[in-house]
């Protein structure tokens, strides 16, 4: 009995979380394989895979949402099982959820105190709460508006709630699940000092990520996950960027994609001193002026939510435009119908898939043609040709390797990377002359992520105008022939990717115009 | 002029006042209803039935003990049942709320109908079985005109307004309140910190059941003493109107209740006027100026009024 002890007591010392041999099965997917992980007190560790590598599901476990078939979790050396997130929190685990797990209608201090709310008699003691929340606010440097409402503040702003949130709670252990892709690259440089300085005071954090260059530069450790299992297990200073990247992936990745120079020819979209409301009826899209030629890709840059849905709906005839034009191959088309526009050369890869580009219980067969399911040869009158809608599914999806390959397949049943597939190949064998193509790759793997970038330079290849909007600042880089970035509703600059940087999108990303960066220079 | 003159009569009358209070407590009671079950995330469309059951039951008990308190109570218990299945079918197993609600409604108008030969003898309307006097607050009966409007006045109107009370606290002022708003904004951020999103949509939906069956009650044993069919006319609904008004505030919702209740006795009032002379087939017409105002005031002049996020969305865990 006593080693037995003794183990424990050194393990105290060394593991804040083990995670032994976890397996988690789902209906039809394995998705943790007795997996192991260890994380040493006070360290930022980080761990990385794809999408469906099984990160999330592991740190769910972690955190009592699910429960694991087969393995068991210590903390500080403790066996625990926890039944729900209150147990886990109870152990000391506060997890930042990729989706923020806040109340928008709620304050600050509200939201952080919620289900262990301080009382004064049988009244909620707000004040003691916002005291709290001050606390700890200024003893991690959190910056946070106490009182405002989560609804009125910036995103950046809205973790810092959910990591006083956790901290509230006395979390020791603190697991960010992705929390950089929300941000600007200077906000994300904001949250690694946080995470320094929660370290400095003895916080161990769990750091998911898919960026590799962020995981270089602020964690301790690297476990790597692929398909469900541990990869690799790597100290960041004695590892790099590409070794990383294949224990992820499993073979070596081209990290670059090579973009042939291509001269672009005639403007085909002009847009004009556009103007275009959101649901709020407030100004979303202010006076934006832009052109996109043939042959060429324009690529949007901007943090989510500073008018680049209601721009790219305002073109695809989405919605209403406020003022302004939009002149399409000569034709001033603000406020077309969308199937006007589409008849016209139109194609549109909407950045929702599962809301505006697929219908989930309708057959591969039928995703495959709609927008063009009235004409000729898919229909004839008022009659659809099932034959050679068939054909033609069954040549898409050969053509962009849509898995299974089977027509009669479920648009909501495909994996998110073969539901892409199949709808940009829809939209580009209907042979447009201008693409919108919005959030391309969201939420899909590094080899589908690959598929859909060579699709989009073939059509500039083919001579289509291509205008891309996208949060992820590499796929802007490595696709753009120009990148223009909004904020607020108005593009802050135009630039070239070979002659700038990602600091200096970033900054422009965060509201500065390009003529207060570069200053005097130019 | 006499008929502007007679219209303008109508407001310098101390006992229009009155009964514009009357006319707004059933739905004071039912909008409180809708905003506790909604805040929550449970849209309660069974409010109607609930309101219609809960007159049926008062009279009914009334009527078996000659109690007319005890009938009240047992109004509330039934108004719980009532709850109790629509929230056992829209969270437990989370059903469309809006088609379990019109369930409900269909249920108790099924139910109460049946039940009026057995128990009565006679289809259509009971006879009068006994009613909640009206109470006279001492020294506040003798001050002139507000005497006139609250100085004498049945107990339920100062019940509808204490409830209005207490629903504020509970709902901005406790922690109970406070989980009852995230509940209803977004189940799954306040399932993460350990809150029973189930449990506090139980208690939304239950509360809801106990304010619609005073409405109820009211409308039969406080009002006049007597059941009729259907007796519910569209209550429910309007408060629920009146919840959307007063933007799922049970301030708000007792504020438009008031309006509606105004608008309501105005148009009754005017009815009565001799000198503007309705004939008897135009008068259903007048009967729908609340629900008329109703459509305009809830299509045009709220617009912004923004329901709580999970509203109506049944909450099921991922796993």
């Amino acid at each position: 009995m006593a080693p037995e002890v003794n183990e424990i007591k050194t393990a105290h010392h060394l593991y804040a979380v083990e995670m032994i041999d976890i397996t988690k099965r789902f209906p039809g997917v394995l998705a943790n394989d007795r997996v192991t992980l260890r994380v040493k007190a006070g360290e930022i560790h980080a761990i990385v895979g794809e999408n469906g590598a099984g990160k999330s599901t592991l740190m769910n476990q972690l955190y009592g949402l699910y429960h694991p078939d087969s393995g068991e979790i210590r903390i500080f050396g403790e066996q625990k099982r926890f039944h729900g997130p209150r147990d886990a929190i109870r152990a000391g685990i506060g997890m930042v959820h990729q989706h923020f797990m806040l109340v928008d209608t709620l304050t600050v201090a509200e939201n952080v105190v919620l289900g262990s709310e301080p009382v004064k008699g049988l009244n909620f003691d707000l004040n003691r709460a916002r005291e709290e929340v001050r606390k700890l606010s200024e003893a991690y440097g959190l910056y946070v508006d106490i009182d405002a409402k989560i609804e009125d503040i910036p995103v950046g702003m809205q973790q810092r709630v959910e990591i006083i949130k956790t901290l509230y709670r006395g979390a020791n252990i603190i697991i960010l699940d992705e929390p950089t892709a929300v941000l600007t690259p200077q906000e994300v440089e904001e949250l690694f000092e946080i995470m320094r300085n929660l370290k400095k005071s003895g916080k161990t954090i769990l750091f998911i990520s898919h960026k590799l260059n962020e995981v270089m530069e602020i964690s301790d450790r690297i476990t790597v996950m692929r398909g469900g299992r541990v990869t690799a297990e790597l100290i960041t200073k004695e590892t790099n960027e590409r070794e990383i990247a294949r224990a992820m992936v499993g073979r070596d990745v081209v990290l670059k994609l090579d973009k042939p120079p291509h001269k672009a020819k005639d403007v085909v979209l002009e847009v004009r001193n556009l103007w275009v409301k959101d649901n709020r009826h407030l100004n979303a899209v202010r006076g934006v002026s832009f052109q996109v030629r043939a042959g060429e890709v324009v690529g949007i840059a901007g943090v989510a939510g500073n008018g680049q849905t209601e721009l790219v709906e305002a073109i695809t005839g989405l919605r209403k435009v406020e003022n302004g034009e939009i002149i399409f191959l000569g034709k001033n088309v603000a406020g077309a119908h969308p199937r006007q526009l589409r008849e016209m050369g139109m194609s549109h890869i909407a950045e929702d898939r599962l809301k505006y580009a697929l219908i989930k219980p309708f057959p591969a067969y039928y995703n495959a043609i709609l927008g063009r399911h009235y004409k000729t040869p898919f229909a004839s009158g008022a009659f659809l040709n099932h034959r050679e809608i068939k054909r033609f599914t069954a040549e898409l999806m050969e053509e962009f390797d849509v898995r299974p390959r089977i027509i009669e397949h479920l648009g909501g049943n495909f994996s998110g990377g073969n539901q892409q597939k199949l709808v940009v190949g829809r939209e580009i064998k209907a042979h447009p002359k201008f693409m919108v193509v919005a959030q391309p790759t969201r939420g899909l793997d590094v080899g589908a992520i690959e598929f859909i970038h060579r699709q989009i330079l073939r059509m500039r290849e083919q001579d289509v105008a291509i205008l891309l909007i996208s949060m992820e600042l590499e796929e802007i880089f490595s696709l753009s022939d120009r990148i223009l970035v909004m904020y607020e509703g108005q593009i802050m600059g135009e630039v070239r990717p070979e002659e700038t940087t990602v600091e200096e999108v970033g900054l422009m990303m965060a509201g500065k115009r390009l003529e207060e960066i570069r200053g005097g220079k130019k | 002029m006499r008929v502007v003159e007679a219209v303008l009569s109508i407001f310098i009358n101390p006992q229009f006042y009155k009964i514009a209070l009357t006319v707004a407590t059933p739905l004071i009671f039912a909008s409180l209803g809708g905003v506790f079950s909604e805040i929550t995330g449970v849209v309660n469309i069974a409010l109607e039935g609930i309101i219609l059951m809960g007159a049926f039951t008062s009279v009914v008990f009334t009527y078996l003990t000659g109690n007319v308190w005890f009938g009240v109570l047992m109004a509330i218990v039934a108004g719980l049942l009532m709850a109790l299945l629509h929230a056992w079918g829209s969270i437990k197993w989370a059903g469309n709320q809006v088609v379990l609600g019109t369930a409900l409604i269909l249920l108790s108008q099924g139910i109460t109908g049946f039940l009026m030969e057995p128990i009565f003898g006679q289809p259509g309307q009971t006879d009068f079985v006994g009613k909640i006097d009206e109470i006279t607050i001492p020294g506040l009966a003798k001050v002139p005109f507000i005497g006139q409007v609250i100085g004498e006045i049945s107990p339920f109107v100062y019940i509808a307004f204490g409830c209005v009370a207490f629903g504020w606290w509970l709902i901005y002022k406790t922690k109970l309140g406070l989980r009852m708003r995230a509940v209803g904004e977004n189940p799954e951020a306040a399932d993460t910190l350990g809150v029973n999103v189930y449990a506090i949509r139980y208690f939304g939906v239950l509360m809801s059941g106990v304010f619609a069956s005073l409405a109820g009650a009211y409308l039969s044993v406080g009002e006049i003493g007597q059941f009729k069919e259907l007796m519910s006319g569209g209550r429910g609904f309007i408060g629920l109107a009146a919840m959307i008004v007063g933007k799922w505030n049970p301030i708000g919702a007792m504020l438009s209740s008031l309006f509606f209740g105004f608008f309501g006795a105005f148009a009754n009032q005017l009815q009565s006027l001799q000198q503007i002379q309705v004939p008897a087939n135009v008068k259903p017409l007048f009967d729908t100026i609340p629900f008329i105002l109703t459509i305009v005031v809830v299509a045009g002049v709220v617009g912004r009024s923004r329901p709580p996020k999970a509203d109506g969305v049944p909450y099921e865990k991922s796993a």
